[in-house]
């Protein structure tokens, strides 16, 4: 077994060079904070997509364990019930008060439901969050007096510092926004990773015996970095909901859920940059594909996701990785 | 609560446990041999179900009479088993039994993404019904209480049957115990001659027939929709995971029990009915998280 290898492995196997790929993301970072005044038309396009690779950010920390949930669109529809409960509540309430509660909602489900999810691993947790996604969507469903039922409810622009903003002012800030969120939260993960307690996080995936060993609990390792991959998806969720100005039961159907796996595995399981650089391709592809390919979108999804799981295991970025590796050695050997 | 009612409830209860624990059957037996979780199981249900409705409605309309619909349900699930359990198995599974768990379990998602798609694509979204045989079989009176004999006798008959011919299956005959030996050590079962291959086809064509099977059988007894196989891949596997992985008595019980569960609450609280099977699930699992019947896996270390 190559425990060892691959728990003291840093997060970014193999390229060679850090200050390439600091520099790549960067000028991605730019190109996506330029969209609103270069392609105005793609800037809601784009901000869905920011708010999905949120979303599936939480589910690639998960990866790091060799875990999949099947049910975290759960946090992202609590998140984003939540955020239109409070505006119901509390009409004209402000757009930072909305994602701090539809953030603290989600994780304080993450935790409720992590507490009985951490005990398993594999099929079980998997099947598990499902499950949980499920119960809440029925939820949704059944108590429409509460939820609005399958119509769902409003989520009226909220204010924003106090101000209230035009439509194409707030539109321009919650896209702002998402970036910041997309940077802050992914350097966050990022050092989360490195950090002691996400080291132990990951070593769930290769040799967790081990962990008891060393006397730690890996349930506690688990449950902290399933609270961050809920609150991660509460960030996404409040996003989309405040985007598209109204929330729906279908926030927390199992297709939302398999679309986050899916595009965390496309992006490259496990990787920050992954999450967001598969939540775009997907976003694009999605929205020009679905004139011709509505009907069989899902059919396309499960078919891509199997030819990537039995042939490009570690999704875009691997190929990326792959590709710039192959490179460095050429000039190598020049 | 009235006497009415509580043997009204009893009997949902029953009929619906048994129509569970017979697509659980397939999804634990399958899981006992291969360790697999086939996701895909929930889709194979609901092409069973479609499939059946289907063929009723051709040979009602080319003036067979309804009783055919029975032997029918038997073809459709036995189609659902050859066309499209097999080809699963061979060309996908096959690939991956040496992959972590979590990708195997992300391949089985997959094919039911694939097949929740070809499910539209074949019958579109619009409801089926097909009831022939259900009223082909006529109604009972017990305790006061009038019920179809399909959902009361002849359910719980197909499940029990079922029961205990696997039960006879895998520990009687050869290839039962071909099953057992592969499904204890696939290495020493290899070593001393099984093949293995044939044993995990066979295993899954046998397991997704029993899908199919169920959606047959529920075919007259519901109306048939697209988003019918996540609910049911889901229940089924609420009902396996409370009895154990691989544990196929226990599922019956449990089958029993959550159906029960569901069919009181639907008189007594009807928004929780579709809660209380999960919530079952996880009281048991918090208390036993291996299931009830379940044994705590031996570590490797």
């Amino acid at each position: 077994m190559d425990t060892v290898s691959s728990a003291a492995r840093p997060q970014a196997p193999a390229t060679g060079a850090p200050g390439l790929r600091l520099l790549a993301t960067l000028l991605a970072v730019a190109a996506l904070g330029a969209v609103p005044f270069v392609a105005p038309t793609m800037q809601l396009l784009v901000n869905l997509a920011l708010a999905k690779g949120l979303a599936v950010m939480g589910v690639t920390v998960l990866l790091r364990a060799g875990q999949v949930s099947f049910g975290h669109a759960l946090y992202f529809a609590v998140a984003a019930y939540g955020g239109a409960f409070l505006m119901a509540a509390m009409p004209g309430a402000d757009l930072l008060l909305l994602l701090v509660a539809g953030v603290a909602g989600a994780t304080l489900a993450g935790l409720l439901v992590g507490l009985f999810v951490v005990r398993y691993r594999g099929i079980f947790f998997g099947m598990l969050n499902l499950a949980f996604s499920m119960i809440f969507w029925s939820i949704l469903e059944k108590f429409y007096h509460i939820t609005g039922g399958a119509d769902g409810i409003r989520l009226p622009r909220p204010t924003v510092l106090g101000m209230e903003l035009g439509r194409g002012d707030f539109e321009l800030v919650l896209f702002y926004l998402s970036i910041a969120l997309m940077l802050g939260l992914g350097w966050f993960t990022i050092r989360w990773f490195a950090s002691p307690m996400g080291q132990l996080f990951q070593t769930i995936k290769t040799n967790e015996t081990r962990l008891e060993y060393l006397g730690v609990s890996p349930r506690r390792a688990l449950l902290s970095g399933y609270l961050l991959s809920a609150l991660l998806c509460g960030a996404g969720g409040v996003i989309m909901g405040v985007a598209q100005g109204v929330v729906t039961p279908e926030y927390a159907w199992w297709i939302r859920s398999g679309e986050m796996v899916f595009i965390a595995v496309l992006g490259g399981s496990g990787s920050v940059q992954g999450a967001f650089i598969g939540a775009l391709i997907y976003e694009f592809v999605r929205t020009y594909a679905s004139a011709f390919a509505g009907d069989v979108w899902q059919m396309l999804l499960g078919g891509f996701l199997l030819v990537i799981i039995l042939f490009a295991p570690r999704g875009v970025i691997g190929i990326v990785e792959a590709i710039g590796r192959r490179t460095a050695r050429s000039e190598d050997t020049r | 609560m009235n006497l009415t009612i509580f043997v009204l409830a009893l009997f949902d209860g029953i009929a619906y446990a048994a129509l569970v624990f017979i697509v659980a059957l397939g999804l634990t037996l399958i899981f006992g041999v291969m360790r697999i979780l086939n996701v895909a199981h929930g889709s194979l249900y609901a092409i069973g179900a479609y499939a059946t409705v289907s063929l009723t409605g051709a040979f009602l309309a080319m003036g067979f009479a309804p009783v055919f619909a029975f032997p029918l349900m038997l073809v459709s699930a036995i189609l659902v088993g050859v066309l499209l359990g097999g080809p699963i198995e061979w060309l996908l599974l096959r690939r991956i039994y040496d992959k972590p768990e979590v990708l195997q379990l992300l391949v089985t998602f997959a094919v039911f993404m694939i097949l929740e798609d070809v499910q539209r694509l074949a019958w579109g979204s619009q409801p089926y019904f097909q009831a022939a045989a259900l009223q082909a079989l006529g109604n009972v009176t017990l305790f006061g209480v009038t019920y179809t004999v399909y959902q009361l006798i002849l359910l719980p008959a197909v499940a029990l049957t079922l029961l205990l011919g696997l039960r006879f299956f895998l520990r009687r005959t050869v290839i039962g115990k071909l099953i057992l030996a592969t499904t204890e050590d696939r290495e020493a079962a290899q070593s001393i001659g099984i093949d293995a291959d044939k044993v995990f086809l066979l295993t899954f064509i046998v397991g997704a027939a029993l899908a199919g099977l169920g959606g047959a059988l529920a075919s007259p007894t519901t109306s048939i929709l697209p988003g019918m196989g996540a609910d049911m891949i889901v229940l089924s596997f609420a009902v396996v995971a409370t009895a154990g992985l691989g544990q196929i008595e226990g599922a019956a019980l449990t089958a029993l029990l959550i159906g029960l569960g569901r069919s009181f609450a639907v008189y007594v609280w009807p928004e929780t009915a579709v809660l209380v099977p999960y919530l079952i699930m996880v009281l048991v699992l918090l208390v036993r998280p291996e299931g009830l019947f379940g044994s705590p896996a031996a570590r490797k270390i």
